[in-house]
């Protein structure tokens, strides 16, 4: 039955939207961050995300795809500069290096993010109806 | 005819369920099966002569939900974006909704043959 496939892909699918909100609310916790240097500043992460054949999560015959996460990634973007001799983390110049983290961009992310999984929990809870209705069949 | 169609409208329920998990994959291409086509070649099919396998590694011409690999075709998209991926979500949900009540249609037409039938065999 190929219900039960569904399972495995709306599931893989929350566990990635998982680590796409997770990610976002890292990068807008650290998004005042302030660091000494321009290499320990926070740089706002982003996860990649990658279809999934259904053959690498039930190892059935199927043409179906999950999503699953290959890594995350670092933003290239300079770290904001601050001059601010005042702070204790101030280089001799008196610099100090702020995230790079893009407030506007990650809350649209967010939403984004959260669309998704709310989209598939909607997509098991209809597949678990279903099934349970296949179940009670002919009763 | 009703178990073709349940199994082929669990098999459609599983591919928009792949694209809706796709929807931020990049280069993820969506995809979807003619329900139509499918059924009436299946029910074709089923009168015509089949392959013989005589061993694992061969191959059948159709799956067991009776869904070759020729039948999944994909999706032409209508808002393709920059990063190749041409799942459109609110076509999907719209679509996997439609397939949910044909299914439970199906289901329901499969139970009143059955409940038929032992109405038949208890006699009463």
């Amino acid at each position: 039955m190929s219900l039960e496939q569904i399972f495995a892909i709306a599931g893989s699918a929350l566990s990635a939207e998982s680590v796409r909100l997770n990610t976002v609310s890292s990068n807008l916790a650290n998004a005042e961050t302030v660091s000494g240097t321009s290499d320990q500043a926070y740089r706002a992460r982003e996860p990649v995300f990658a279809s999934m054949l259904a053959q690498q999560v039930a190892g059935q015959e199927s043409e179906s795809v999950g999503v699953r996460v290959v890594g995350v990634v670092e933003s290239a973007a300079p770290p904001r500069m601050e001059y601010r001799p005042d702070h204790p983390l101030a280089d001799e110049n008196g610099n100090v290096f702020l995230s790079n983290v893009n407030t506007m961009e990650q809350l649209a992310d967010l939403i984004s993010a959260s669309r998704s999984y709310q989209t598939n929990v909607e997509v098991l809870n209809t597949s678990k109806q279903l099934y349970l209705k296949t179940l009670e069949l002919g009763g | 005819m009703a178990a073709t169609a349940l199994s082929l409208r669990a098999r459609r329920a599983e591919l928009l369920a792949s694209n809706l998990a796709n929807a931020d994959t990049p280069a993820y291409k969506a995809r979807d099966i003619d329900f139509k086509a499918v059924l009436e070649r299946q029910q074709h099919d089923q009168s015509a002569a089949s392959l013989r396998v005589t061993n694992a590694a061969h191959l059948t011409a159709a799956s067991a939900s009776g869904v070759t690999p020729a039948d999944v075709q994909y999706r032409v998209p209508s808002q393709p974006s920059l990063d190749g991926n041409t799942v459109d979500p609110h076509l999907e949900k719209a679509a996997f909704g439609e397939n949910a009540v044909q299914y439970q249609t199906t289901l329901l037409l499969l139970d009143r043959k059955i409940r038929g039938l032992m109405t038949a065999l208890r006699g009463d």
